[in-house]
């Protein structure tokens, strides 16, 4: 992967940066030019929270060849307070205790490496809060 | 707008076609349409292909298709819309013929999927899914659909004999299609003791990897008539498009695109889907069947597993679906589905579909749904009997 594609994601992916549309509140996550809803194009950035509720999930037995290694691995999406929801892997926890409903944390986490000189990506993966 | 029809049909073998290139296969395909439809020519060429560049490293599609099927310097298109890419082939020269533009075209469709390893076509194929935001994180589309299923099955309280039951008709229909892919029945319980793929969806909730091609031929009904041959009208298209992520739509449990394709095409037809007599949808897995004919209005939400497992949806049942053994026992070579599923409904309201797979009462009118991605988009066309 072009390291380019890697850079230009962080705000994202690093720092979890959202938008909401300044005129109707519609909110977007990776943020975009127009808002969907009412058309304006002006956005304020916010930080999405770090908790989430599953809706549901999957566990990966046959993937992508650059997720071979870490195969089988459980991936779902979650929804913020907020409404907003993201997909991502589900980490640190055996997968049998899986359940859709489950409070979930986002914590920081290396994706994948990709490609022969090994490019590190990171972002975020879900994990339970047992507690 | 001119009134369209279909007058000629052409479909392969589809597999695992070792001995055969890509321009080969759309060729052979091209060639029965050509021959069916006893036209001497084609005024325009449109091929739906996903990724002729990821499965052969081979774009410019429709360049080199209409040189390979003998038809010299005419325009050609290669049209993708991911999974989706047949029909919208057949939609782009409906409306080429439609508007006047052109009097003969042809529609077709081709993948070749065996030229890479099974994770290189698990990559190609993931190309229509949100690359930054859900292939990034590790998502295959049996993940895609095992997540829909997985919220489905929860809300609707469904079995996994319900699931099972789609894939158990699939074969039973495709049995009886000498050009599908796996032609032989599965028992009930096969389905759950296969390999797991994405829980909760085994290996026989999934369409296959398939080599095959597609290809149908359109001009005015005026013209038909003059070459007196069997007229199967196209009477209404819908297409719409939805959230590329899945985690982006209101709702995990229905379709949007498919909704709105379908409601988009019965209007343009004047027709409610009660008048339609059998419909080929998009199964890429047993999931997406249950859900596609809630979201097409053949079945309340929550009703379509129940539907499947009761037979409602089988050839001697009160709405045939997928009578070709759809996506998953016919095969899916993603850009030549949509049109494979065309010929199947033309056969049908010709009255011609093969091995007792015809289904009584001389159908009139035939749906075909076929779907994007994890449902981005989605292309509906319905044809009737002229």
């Amino acid at each position: 992967m072009f390291p380019a594609r890697i850079w230009r994601e962080m705000p994202q992916r690093y720092r979890l940066e959202a938008a909401k549309c300044t005129k109707c509140g519609t909110r977007y996550y990776p943020p975009r030019l127009v808002c969907k809803e009412c058309g304006s194009r002006k956005f304020e950035n916010y930080t999405l929270p770090e908790e989430a509720i599953l809706q549901t999930f999957t566990v990966i037995r046959t993937p992508a060849s650059q997720f071979s290694d870490q195969a089988p691995y459980a991936i779902g999406i979650a929804k913020f307070d907020d409404g907003l929801q993201m997909m991502a892997q589900i980490a640190d926890c055996e997968v049998e205790k899986i359940k859709i409903g489950m409070k979930v944390r986002l914590e920081f986490r290396k994706i994948q490496v990709d490609g022969s000189h090994g490019v590190l990506s990171y972002s975020y993966k879900f994990v339970p809060k047992w507690y | 707008m001119r009134e369209v029809a279909v007058i000629g049909i052409g479909i392969m073998k589809w597999g695992e076609l070792w001995e055969k290139s890509f321009r080969n296969i759309f060729s052979e395909a091209a060639l029965n349409a050509i021959d069916d439809a006893g036209v001497d020519h084609i005024d325009s060429l449109y091929v739906g292909c996903m990724s002729g560049g990821l499965f052969v490293g081979q774009e410019h599609v429709g360049a080199i298709m209409a040189d390979y099927i003998g038809q010299k310097h005419i325009p050609a298109a290669h049209v993708e819309s991911a999974c989706a890419s047949g029909g919208l082939s057949f939609r782009q020269a409906y409306m080429e013929v439609a508007s006047g533009m052109s009097d003969i075209v042809m529609a077709g469709g081709v993948e070749k999927m065996t030229d890479v390893s099974g994770d290189g076509a698990t990559y190609a194929l993931a190309t229509a899914a949100d690359q930054d935001y859900e292939v990034f994180h590790g998502v295959t589309f049996p993940g895609l659909y095992a997540m829909m299923a997985r919220a489905y099955m929860k809300k609707y309280k469904t079995t996994r004999a319900q699931l099972s039951a789609v894939p158990y008709k699939a074969h039973l229909n495709g049995s009886k299609n000498p050009y599908a892919q796996y032609p032989f029945p599965i028992k009930l319980k096969d389905v759950e003791n296969g390999v797991m793929v994405a829980d909760p969806l085994h290996i026989l909730d999934c369409s296959p990897i398939t080599d095959g091609a597609a290809a149908v031929i359109l001009t005015t009904v005026d013209i038909a008539k003059k070459l007196k041959k069997p007229i199967i009208k196209i009477i209404g298209s819908g297409m719409a498009t939805d959230t590329i992520a899945l985690h982006q739509r209101e709702t995990l449990t229905s379709l949007k695109s498919t909704e709105l394709a379908g409601e988009r095409a019965l209007k343009m037809a004047g027709k409610k889907i009660d008048n339609v007599d059998l419909i080929e949808v998009h199964d890429c897995f047993s999931i997406a069947e249950i859900i596609v004919t809630e979201s097409l209005g053949l079945f309340k939400p929550g009703q379509g597993a129940k539907a499947a497992a009761d037979g409602l949806t089988a050839l001697d049942g009160k709405i045939p679906v997928n009578t070709s053994g759809g996506l998953k026992a016919k095969g899916h070579p993603v850009g030549a589905t949509g049109i494979g599923q065309v010929v199947e409904i033309v056969k049908q309201l010709r009255g011609e579909a093969e091995n007792g797979r015809q289904i009584k009462g001389n159908p009139k009118v035939g749906m075909a749904q076929n779907m994007g991605g994890s449902g981005a988009s989605a292309v509906v066309h319905i044809l009737e009997v002229a």
